[in-house]
């Protein structure tokens, strides 16, 4: 699909150059004109006042996409167990697949790990296709990418979903460039076409500013990598059948051009914010690192984890792995409090479908009120310990 | 040893904003940066070639022609080589169509060892053209690097995993992905600048480097963007108001009325 | 929004500042120079490595090889974050080097220069006496001639960073008869027998550059450390202030943008009476003032350093550019605390230091009144 802009009806008023995200649109004798940055998002369609801009088809002939069926699943393991991203794609997967009306599987690969099928049966997978070599028992891009590439040419799934992971954003790219198809990366909503039946899905760009809706119309598989944390996990059916289809995964000599020497688990100890149902986040109000500390008191009372800004994280007051936002993790605690952090978009992006939001910040202005639930403006270091203070209080209340 | 390092010219999402009342991008006045990422690559590539005289650094992007000014850049912060991709009929290219199209641009580069790329450029945060290009190219790719140590005909790097890393022998040649905790980019020098307005910056459109237009660009992307929109936002809440304490007792109120606590 | 004065090499040079002068100078770094008086060595390392210490010495002197503009562009970036740190980039790039350029021989450039603008060694400019600041002419300093050496007998004063120079460019007397010509310039060691240091100054601004007394008691200079012949010496000090003027002037320009950066973000988000601040007329128009006159400095500035570089006579545009840059800057801090209230006066708030920081500008390497009598007599000349 591309933009085109119908001559006689623009007016030259400007509207769709300040609205395009790619500086794609300029103007040409009091004309909108449609630059090769253009990538057909459609946003000037939207905001021209005099319909003067449309989107039209090219015309491509489509391939044949009927022999395409199934929604597969990459059912990621590591050292044996499921990662949880897998439960939450076969939760997404089940309904695209019940939208398009097909079966739901899941590929997984590894070494001596076929007892994982009956799990992936139990949380929902029609079929679970598995690759059992010694070479796929840690994982290596060419292994994986060979194993999984040969399943999708022989048994044609129409969609293909895996975890927005590190080896998920692996092997995805990877597998689409072999099977000369698109990808989508760390999608956070899938829909189903229900005229063309084919996938819709929704992404954000610009570091969250933009939300993308992307189609892959002509080729499949069609690929997404989902963010984890983002779709609701499949619901466990103790005694749930499926079956299993084993696929031939042999390696020669040269196809494997990685090798993994050594694997270290870091000693520092293991944030799980996407499963935490309280989280007290920190950025750069708090001045300091130490900041954090008092963090971590509120966040104990309530039972819940601590997090960061990118700009903490940047400011090297705090590891990577406690940031959220779009380049960090997606979180949806129950409760989250946002303390001195200012509300960047970048970091809203990734909590903003908290269930409650707290924000804490001197700064009464600052744009994380917008989208706090509850509000307050002061300083963090006198606001906390009176939280602190009143939740003690009030659990003392409630014990009596 | 030659290093072509891919780098990508982005907006800087960090500036920007969201017009309040009509829910559209504000543009104007968002600086163009090389990509943070990508910095972190081309920084792993000088700290080779400070120890290592022989080393040869190639930068390679694909965009509009006033790319020029972050390859400008690149070679101020110690680049020798710049190359820009450049070509109405690259324009409106997914991830897919752009890999091609870089890959065929480091084809024409001859006698590339290694290439370093950045794990994700922030505008899109995809990740995907780095793989993308070594599927191309037919060469073995190691993502998210955190550390690199050049060998003979292999290099030993650490691939940064969520919960630690994995030690990963790849041969040469090959592409790596690099992540920001690989190293601290250097700065550019003055006189660097100066130097770097005296080279030449090579220009490339799709017949140097003997594409199809049907292979690039908006024609070759599988995907496409259906529809985009800024995404809704959230009505604005309740601002406590009162002493510090007044405020903290309300806020556990209001937990507890909702049953959080 | 590309200045007219400016190329694109300009404006990465400026982006290379700017980037440099946000992370590299943070507030705690900041705070703890306004602590601890010293300025800390690493980031001066910093600051060499990216060549601010000889942008616009040519390369095969040790420089840049860039221009009077890139130098402009540099210190206001520079000092748009700090002041004092700002003054470690002036320093080797005009004071320091500025005599030796002018007027060292190929040995004394390899010597003394060259260690100066790659960021090894520091070099002071010791002009100013107790009785004799604008009026360089009645230095008291004596150089005595004996064979082949000078013995320097005297007292400098207000000396920037003579404390931690390694070498300073003094002016002292050859001959008592001559007042002006008889002025000579002499690179003598720190550390050399009869050279010492006063205590360092208790200063109202730019803290973290210590500035001392320099004591002259029959100090041995050799022969080959005099710049320039005999009497040169007050030609060679008044062309360096000449040049160094630009210097202060894009100093004044950068502290005032730092301040109205800061006045505008404060304006924006103090509420008073239910709305923000900047809202008020009375505020809005102070802003206004602020950045106009902002804006008419900056191209003065810009203006001299283009004709600079465009080997035109700057000498009339970089006093105008000096003289109302400082003094516009002073204005806009003034009015950028005013803005501040309460919180402007305490000092949490940069804009204290900023306020400090600045006051010196229409006073050191010509005051305003020089300035004015500079351009003055230019017009008024026959």
């Amino acid at each position: 699909m591309a933009v085109q802009v119908i001559k006689d009806k623009c007016k030259g008023c400007t509207k769709c150059v300040k609205s395009c995200p790619f500086t794609a649109i300029t103007m040409e004798e009091k004309k909108a004109v449609i630059g090769s940055a253009c990538t057909g998002c459609g946003q000037c369609v939207e905001a021209c006042p005099f319909q003067a801009i449309e989107k039209v088809d090219d015309g491509k002939q489509a391939a044949d996409l009927s022999q395409y069926h199934g929604v597969w699943v990459f059912a990621e393991q590591r050292d044996g167990k499921l990662m949880q991203v897998a439960v939450e794609l076969l939760g997404e997967g089940s309904k695209l697949a019940a939208a398009i009306g097909c079966e739901l599987c899941a590929v997984l690969c590894g070494s001596g790990v076929e007892g994982l099928a009956e799990e992936l049966f139990e949380y929902g997978a029609d079929k679970v296709y598995y690759a059992d070599a010694p070479e796929l028992g840690q994982y290596t891009t060419d292994a994986y990418t060979k194993a999984i590439y040969e399943a999708i040419t022989q048994y044609k799934p129409e969609i293909v979903l895996l975890g927005a992971t590190h080896i998920g954003r692996d092997l995805g790219p990877c597998l689409a460039v072999k099977c000369n198809t698109g990808l989508t990366a760390d999608c956070t909503k899938l829909e189903i076409n229900p005229e063309t039946k084919g996938i819709m899905q929704t992404r954000p760009a610009f570091g969250g500013n933009l939300m993308a809706t992307i189609v892959c119309p002509n080729h499949r598989p069609q690929m997404s990598t989902v963010r984890p944390g983002v779709m609701e996990k499949a619901s466990r059916q103790p005694g749930r059948k499926g079956q299993l289809v084993k696929l031939s995964a042999a390696f020669q000599e040269g196809d494997i051009r990685t090798k993994v020497l050594e694997v270290v688990k870091s000693v520092k100890e293991m944030v799980s914010l996407t499963d935490a149902e309280v989280i007290v986040s920190g950025g750069m109000g708090l001045g300091t690192p130490e900041g954090f500390e008092l963090l971590k008191k509120l966040a104990e009372r309530l039972g819940g984890t601590i997090a960061a800004s990118r700009a903490a994280v940047d400011a090297g007051w705090i590891d990577h792995a406690y940031q959220v936002g779009q380049t960090g993790t997606t979180v949806k605690p129950k409760i989250y409090f946002a303390c001195g952090i200012s509300g960047a978009i970048q970091h809203v992006a990734g909590m903003q479908n908290s269930g409650l939001i707290v924000a804490i910040n001197t700064n009464e202005s600052a744009p994380i009120f917008d989208i706090a639930d509850i509000g307050i403006a002061g300083d963090l270091y006198q606001v906390i310990p009176e939280i602190i203070e009143e939740l003690n209080k009030f659990h003392d209340g409630s014990n009596h | 040893m030659k290093i072509l390092v891919c780098v990508k010219q982005v907006p800087d999402t960090n500036e920007v904003k969201i017009d309040p009342v009509k829910g559209t991008l504000i543009r104007d006045g968002v600086p163009s940066i090389l990509n943070p990422d990508d910095a972190n690559a081309l920084e792993a590539a000088l700290q080779l070639k400070d120890k290592d005289p022989n080393v040869t650094i190639a930068v390679l992007t694909m965009g509009p022609p006033q790319a020029t000014y972050m390859l400008r850049e690149c070679l101020a912060m110690g680049a020798d080589e710049a190359y820009l991709l450049s070509d109405r009929a690259f324009g409106g290219a997914d991830t897919c169509a752009t890999s091609t199209t870089i890959a065929a641009g480091i084809r024409k580069v001859e006698g590339v060892d290694v290439i370093f790329a950045g794990r994700q450029a922030i505008d899109g945060d995809t990740a995907q053209v780095g793989p993308q290009v070594a599927q191309r190219l037919g060469v073995p790719v190691v993502t998210y690097v955190q550390d690199i140590q050049m060998g003979e005909g292999n290099v030993t790097v650490q691939r940064q995993m969520e919960d630690g890393y994995e030690v990963i022998n790849v041969q040469t040649p090959c592409l790596l992905t690099c992540v920001k905790e690989l190293n601290e980019p250097r700065y550019m020098s003055v006189g660097a600048i100066v130097d770097a307005y005296q080279k030449e910056i090579t220009v490339w459109n799709h017949t140097d480097v003997a594409l199809d237009p049907a292979d690039c660009g908006l024609n070759a992307s599988p995907t496409q963007v259906f529809r985009s929109f800024t995404p809704p936002q959230k009505g604005k809440g309740e601002m406590l108001s009162g002493s510090i304490t007044d405020m903290a007792k309300a806020l556990v109120g209001r937990l507890a009325e909702k049953h959080l606590i | 929004m590309a200045e007219a004065y400016f190329t694109e090499q300009h404006e990465l040079i400026r982006k290379l500042a700017r980037d440099f002068a946000e992370k590299e100078l943070t507030k705690e770094v900041l705070d703890q120079v306004e602590e601890t008086e010293v300025f800390p060595e690493e980031i001066l390392d910093k600051m060499a490595k990216a060549g601010f210490c000889g942008i616009k010495i040519p390369k095969e002197l040790g420089g840049q090889g860039a221009d009077a503009r890139a130098y402009v562009l540099v210190m206001e970036e520079i000092a748009r974050v700090s002041g004092v740190a700002s003054i470690y980039v002036s320093s080797p790039n005009s004071l320091s080097g500025g005599p030796l350029l002018l007027a060292g021989n190929d040995q004394q450039k390899e010597k003394y220069l060259r260690p100066v603008v790659t960021g090894e060694k520091k070099l002071a400019f010791a002009l100013t006496e107790p009785g004799a600041g604008s009026d360089a002419g009645s230095v008291a300093t004596v150089a005595r001639k004996e064979r082949d050496h000078y013995i320097l007998n005297g007292r400098k004063c207000f000396i920037t960073m003579a404390p931690l120079s390694d070498y300073a460019v003094v002016f002292a007397k050859t001959d008592l008869t001559k007042g002006n010509k008889g002025l000579s310039a002499f690179v003598v060691d720190m550390h050399a027998e009869g050279v010492s240091c006063g205590k360092p100054e208790n200063k109202m601004g730019v803290i973290g550059c210590a500035t001392s007394d320099i004591i002259l008691e029959n100090a041995v200079v050799p022969e080959c450390d005099r710049l320039g012949e005999e009497g040169d010496g007050f030609k060679i000090a008044m062309q360096t202030l000449n040049t160094g003027r630009l210097g202060v002037a894009a100093q004044s320009i950068g502290v005032a943008q730092g301040c109205l950066d800061e006045a505008v973000k404060y304006a924006k988000e103090r509420k008073q009476f239910g709305r923000p601040i900047g809202s008020f007329q009375a505020i809005s128009f102070m802003i206004a003032e602020m950045a106009t006159k902002l804006e008419a400095a900056k191209q003065l500035v810009y203006k001299a350093a283009y004709l600079m570089d465009t080997k035109q006579d700057a000498t009339l545009n970089a006093s105008m550019a000096k003289y109302y840059a400082s003094e516009v800057c002073n204005e806009i801090a003034q009015k950028a605390v005013q803005i501040h209230g309460g919180y402007g006066f305490i000092k949490d708030y940069k804009i204290e230091r900023m306020f400090r920081d600045c006051r010196v500008f229409t006073i050191y390497e010509g005051t305003s009144q020089v300035q004015q009598m500079v351009i003055g007599s230019k017009l008024l000349k026959k």
